[in-house]
């Protein structure tokens, strides 16, 4: 099974990590797997704050990116529901409807594809250790994800999983939002990492980097002992 | 006062807001109990989310085909007995009860809740020609006896806890009883029943108006808007123009869809219907009975993107839920209408510019989205806003210059590639053991709250490319 790598420009350049263990994963599982060198941003940051029209190049430059590959997996509930977010974007529009229903077609976030397309529920990796995991927005209300990543991470040897309380709310994140609106996103953040704190967990697990980074960027500003990592890391520990 | 609320300056309220731990405290603590109860009663009745689809077409039906609807509701009003007023604006609105008050020589007018006159201002037109108004909703009496506003469109002192309450009934009414919630509200009752027997007229909301027949429908838990509708002798119900629906078989859907989601519950304590005035050997009801059906801005709705926005019922759902909600409070977002369907709705009846910040007030968690029980995009419908203030040049120059940089970077591999590799170097002069506590530029906000990590030593495509090198070197 062929599969391109949408690494996503946060993880491409802040987390490199998350794309390596993303690759061998998939490839421990008989994919093959290439990265198109061309690749950016699926276009959230402009999208979000409202700049549609202006965002659409970047959008028809994803698509054109991603026009030959069989499937498009990336580490990322949100950037997928994103790319897969072109199909209404571009709906109606004569010359590109069809090239963005196919790419929303083939896209998956890592832990649904390990899931839902290859029926992978135990990686056979092994981790020892307390982790609690933060349900991102996008991934479980926007791509609708919910079950797959828990059911992946609770089947990884030596994991102790404990539930997050108050998992479904925001950290606080929401692309410029963390900076638009900084103070309030602060409050958020603050709430989230005391949620975290409270399992007495050594690790905070996520799929999504994006908000990984805002909670972890206020664990470590508090200078808890809680490590925060992808998914994907944990998945790509074996013996 | 009218939709606008609090200081104009947005980031004063939010300031404000997050300062006020007791508000915080009293916000976190009712949500917490209000989507736990919801948790429990939507389960509990089973097929959510077919509820739901029933819910959103219902509204929606209605909404196309309002015109028919509000021409037969105003029918059967006729019929009953009624008299109906279409009131283009707020003023309109305030100018027709302050005649029907004049002319009933109606100085004493006693309230049940109502989101639509707190809209249009109406206490404030009504004492300004001289008539004592008394809120009778436990809520909003408190707020009245403490010159404050609602923070919730439901609860809507949720913002204030028992203590205070008890503060406020001592300093303004003498109150010298325990803050706990039996003596307190047994007080309000004390209270409130003096006025409902000798008022004059009685003002009320509308849950829903039935169209077939002509009722007004109110959905409460302390039975006031009952009171307030059978003793005064002239009752004038005022409503939005949408709040309509065509049967009482529609009702039933919408009430279930209601309770739950507003407060957990099947039904609330009184669900009342009213139709026309007191006929023949009734013993109980008004003799005149008025419905003010407001637009004040919602027909221009209509027919447009937003016209879902109208679908709301008014549940508070989705302010229950929503995180921004929890931290600011009800008043920083300066409107009667807080929370998500809030912001979707305030710039649209009071226009963007002393509502820019409200769109951005939201971290597009979709939280919103997922228990509105009558399917109100929400989030959707905010990044709609935001398109619209940009094609509308509202948008900050600095986020424009921003934004298309990024459109440039994005679609330019090379630049993207460079840039990406640089990055690391780039906030070098910044990192201190991998970390950044105080960044440059956009940074600044970000590492204010949190730290940032330092860009890894190697970006991905940089690694992919070594390792393919290598394999084919093998």
């Amino acid at each position: 099974m062929k599969v391109s790598l949408f690494i996503t420009c946060m993880a491409d350049i802040m987390t490199s990590n998350v794309g390596k263990d993303t690759v061998e994963i998939l490839e421990r599982f008989g994919c093959e797997v290439d990265f198109p060198d061309t690749q950016t941003c699926c276009g959230q940051p402009a999208y979000n704050s409202g700049y549609l029209e202006n965002t659409k190049a970047t959008m028809k430059h994803m698509m054109k990116v991603f026009r030959e590959s069989e499937y498009v997996v990336g580490p990322s509930g949100s950037c997928v529901a994103m790319l897969r977010g072109y199909e209404a974007i571009f709906r109606g529009d004569p010359e590109w409807e069809e090239e963005a229903k196919k790419l929303a077609a083939k896209t998956f976030e890592l832990s649904q594809f390990l899931v839902d397309v290859l029926g992978i529920v135990d990686v056979g990796s092994t981790f020892k250790g307390k982790v609690t995991y933060h349900p991102s927005c996008h991934m479980t209300r926007i791509l609708g994800v919910k079950a797959a990543p828990v059911q992946l991470l609770q089947n990884v040897e030596g994991v102790d999983f404990v539930e997050l309380p108050h998992g479904e709310d925001c950290c606080g994140f929401g692309g410029t939002f963390a900076v638009k609106n900084s103070v309030i996103s602060g409050q958020m953040v603050q709430e989230k990492a005391d949620h975290v704190v409270e399992t007495e967990a050594e690790y905070l697990v996520g799929g999504d980097m994006a908000c990984l980074l805002n909670i972890g960027g206020r664990l470590s500003r508090e200078g808890s002992y809680v490590k925060v990592v992808h998914l994907a890391e944990i998945l790509n520990t074996v013996k | 006062m009218g939709i606008r609320i609090g200081d104009p300056s947005f980031e004063t309220r939010v300031q404000e807001g997050i300062e006020n731990d007791f508000m915080l405290n009293s916000v976190a603590s009712a949500q917490g109990r209000f989507r736990g109860r919801r948790g429990v009663a939507t389960e509990e009745l089973g097929n959510w989310e077919d509820w739901r689809s029933l819910g959103e077409e219902i509204r929606s039906h209605t909404l196309e085909n309002i015109d028919y609807y509000l021409q037969q509701l105003s029918d059967n009003v006729s019929k009953r007995g009624g008299h109906v007023f279409f009131a283009a604006t707020a003023d309109e609105a305030n100018e027709y009860i302050k005649e029907v008050v004049k002319r009933k020589n109606g100085k004493k007018v006693v309230k049940s809740k109502s989101m639509v006159t707190e809209e249009i201002g109406l206490n404030k037109a009504l004492e300004e020609a001289g008539s004592e108004v008394i809120e009778t909703d436990l809520g909003e009496w408190i707020l009245q006896l403490d010159g404050d506003v609602p923070s919730h469109i439901v609860t809507p002192a949720l913002h204030l806890n028992r203590d205070q309450i008890k503060e406020t009934f001592a300093n303004k009414r003498g109150y010298d009883k325990s803050n706990t919630p039996e003596e307190l509200g047994l007080f309000a009752r004390e209270e409130l029943r003096k006025d409902f027997l000798t008022a004059d007229i009685g003002i009320t909301g509308c849950n829903f108006a039935v169209a077939e027949s002509g009722a007004v429908t109110f959905v409460t838990n302390e039975g006031n808007a009952r009171l307030a509708t059978t003793l005064p002798d002239t009752q004038i119900s005022v409503m939005g123009l949408e709040r309509i629906v065509p049967t009482w078989e529609e009702l039933d859907v919408l009430v279930s869809l209601l309770t739950r989601s507003a407060v957990g519950q099947k039904l609330t304590s009184y669900i009342t219907g009213i139709t026309g005035t007191r006929l023949a050997g009734e013993i109980d009801g008004p003799e005149e009975f008025h419905l003010v059906i407001v637009d004040n801005g919602r027909s221009e709705i209509l027919g447009t993107e937003f016209q879902s926005a109208l679908h709301c019922i008014r549940c508070a759902a989705c302010i229950n839920v929503c995180p921004v909600y929890r931290h600011i409070g009800g008043h920083a977002y300066g409107s009667i209408y807080p929370g998500p369907i809030g912001a979707v709705l305030t710039p649209l009846l009071d226009g963007y510019e002393n509502h820019k910040e409200l769109p951005h007030a939201s971290t597009l968690c979709a939280a919103c989205t997922d228990v509105c029980p009558v399917k109100i995009p929400l989030h959707e419908q905010l990044i709609r806003h935001r398109e619209i203030m940009v094609e509308k040049n509202m948008a900050p120059t600095a986020e424009k210059i921003a934004m298309n940089g990024f459109v440039k970077w994005s679609t330019h591999p090379a630049a993207y590639k460079l840039s990406s590799k640089l990055a690391r170097t780039a906030l070098k002069p910044w990192t201190k053991d991998e970390n950044i506590t105080n960044g440059p530029g956009p940074l600044k906000n970000w590492t204010a709250q949190r730290d940032f990590p330092a860009p890894s030593q190697q970006t991905f495509r940089s690694w992919f490319k070594e390792r393919q090198k290598g394999e084919k070197s093998k």
